[in-house]
């Protein structure tokens, strides 16, 4: 999974990048099964691997003029970013394996029953939101998406 | 692996999610290594969540909810850059400087 994400950053080819996007996002799904977070597998494979994918890569071959003469694909501040990188992973890391987080040895399984139950009482209102937020981004994406075509007229 | 090992698979994944956001040229790629930031962050509260169980199964709730805010962000974002490209003819990040005039 950590490899197919550094074929995210790494590949020249943007649509290879969009392919290793989703073999990182698959095996984050089983590692969510893992985890005993069935109802979060499911969730990740229809939104990421099933909708967001598909997304992005009618977004990329709607922009990719053809792939003859590939750009390089970094800026010049490579640099500062693989350092910015590396800090922020070595920080976070050791705070991760320093701490003494009294876990339990194995992972317990989310119910699904216990989940739905959650978020349709105690969590109503954040669930809302989101259906609000969700409406709003497919109109935005509407309005933004839209030819311009009575801007043309108007000039 | 234990709760540890997941942790540091999400902040190897956050971290990678922010170099490409810092280092790669392409708008849409960005957008990409944005999901994978937000995917780390997801990974992380779901296994606090299996390691570290509380009543109401706050982890998997919100990793549900972030995945929901992502898939908007996407939308918007997406749209926002063909816009963008479509007026420029290029996806390339670093060719929008007259931007800051």
């Amino acid at each position: 999974m950590v490899g197919g994400g550094l074929a995210v950053v790494t590949l020249r080819n943007i649509i290879h990048s969009a392919i290793a996007m989703m073999i990182c996002f698959g095996s984050l799904a089983g590692m969510y099964l893992l985890l005993g977070a069935g109802i979060v597998a499911a969730a990740q494979v229809l939104i990421y691997l099933g909708a967001i994918s598909v997304l992005i890569l009618f977004a990329i071959m709607l922009t990719q003029a053809g792939d003859a003469n590939l750009p390089a694909p970094f800026h010049k501040q490579v640099w500062a970013a693989g350092v910015v990188a590396l800090s922020v992973i070595g920080l976070v890391a050791w705070a991760a394996v320093s701490t003494d987080w009294g876990a339990a040895a194995a992972a317990t399984a989310i119910g699904i029953q216990a989940i739905a139950e959650a978020l349709f009482t105690d969590y109503a209102l954040p669930f809302e939101i989101v259906s609000l937020l969700l409406l709003a981004a497919i109109i935005g994406a509407i309005f933004l998406a839209r030819r311009p075509e009575e801007d043309e007229r108007a000039n | 692996m234990g709760l540890t090992g997941y942790l540091v698979v999400s902040t190897l994944l956050f971290g990678i999610g922010a170099f490409g956001f810092l280092a790669r040229r392409n708008a849409i790629l960005m957008l990409i290594c944005i999901e994978l930031m937000l995917n780390a962050v997801n990974l992380s509260l779901v296994a606090f969540n299996a390691y570290l169980p509380s009543e109401a199964n706050a982890g998997g709730i919100f990793a549900l909810l972030i995945m929901a805010v992502a898939a908007a962000e996407a939308t918007v974002g997406l749209a926002l850059v063909i816009a963008i490209i479509r007026t420029r003819q290029t996806p390339e990040v670093d060719e929008y400087a007259d931007l800051k005039e």
